[in-house]
């Protein structure tokens, strides 16, 4: 085993076991900073990739924007929940048991797939993959398109989560 | 030098542990973390097979990063709209819990 292997697995056996802390806490504070220990370790393994630019984004958007959405909104919806009751359905069994079925149904079809082991060998240097990801992006033969409905699709997320949440009984009492 | 069934083994374990957050806890907020274990599991699904193809093409391959890109800016915008939403319904009827809402119910 050499050490890409062994920060692979380091990496993937934190974020999984903090991914079943997230899905097992029973605080909800406690989840959302075990979020953020899952996201840093899925960011470790873009790396291992060779895919630092989505180590960056999946840093920059995960741990910044979305699991600080998160913690506000666990902070904003306190008071119901705090230690008390059972955080999980009773038929909770059900759940586990479609997860592990999943699981094997998944891994027992790419099982059959001829390409399962296949080793990821290091992409050759001198191709900038981010250079070529940016041209794409804006190119009209590309992906311009895809590109433009992700900003329009941003900017209604923006403006519906803001009507959503306002608080409109203050704005009667003006 | 890593196995490409490595990273397809921790994506489906990440999915199964996300699917059952998603299907077993009782807070919204806990179902929608449920979700962004899902999403990120699907994007380490796709970078590894961007690496795939790019290593078996031997060329610039950016399919599988525009992908990614778009999967991002989805999971983005669903996380900002759900978390309004929940809010939203937290304060009208003082709960988080989803057994709990159920306006729909008759």
């Amino acid at each position: 085993m050499n050490g890409l292997q062994f920060v692979f697995l380091l990496a993937a056996l934190v974020s999984l076991f903090s991914a079943v802390m997230v899905v097992s806490a029973r605080r909800m504070m406690h989840a959302a900073l075990w979020l953020v220990l899952t996201l840093m370790g899925v960011a470790v393994i873009f790396v291992t990739l060779q895919s630092s630019f989505f180590a960056v984004v999946q840093i920059l958007v995960y741990v910044g924007a979305i699991a600080i959405l998160i913690i506000f909104s666990v902070m904003l919806t306190r008071r119901v929940m705090e230690d008390h009751g059972d955080q999980i359905l009773p038929g909770w069994r059900g759940a586990v048991l479609v997860a592990v079925l999943l699981f094997g149904v998944l891994v027992g079809f790419l099982t059959l797939w001829q390409g399962f082991s296949v080793m990821l060998v290091e992409l050759p240097p001198d191709t900038d993959n981010v250079l070529e990801l940016g041209k794409a992006l804006v190119s009209p033969q590309e992906f311009v398109l895809p590109f433009e409905l992700a900003s329009v699709l941003l900017v209604a997320a923006l403006i519906g989560a803001i009507t959503i949440a306002v608080d409109r009984r203050k704005e009667h009492q003006r | 030098m890593i196995p490409l069934s490595w990273y397809l083994i921790f994506s489906a374990a990440l999915f199964c542990i996300g699917l059952f957050g998603a299907l077993a806890r009782k807070n919204a907020v806990a179902i929608l973390m449920g979700i962004e274990l899902m999403l990120n599991a699907v994007n380490v699904n796709l970078i590894a097979f961007w690496h795939y193809h790019a290593q078996v093409r031997s060329g610039p391959y950016v399919h599988g990063l525009a992908f990614t890109t778009i999967v991002f800016v989805v999971a983005a915008a669903e996380v900002a709209v759900g978390l309004a939403l929940i809010i939203s319904a937290y304060r009208r009827r003082q709960t988080a819990v989803v057994d709990e809402l159920t306006l729909l119910k008759g």
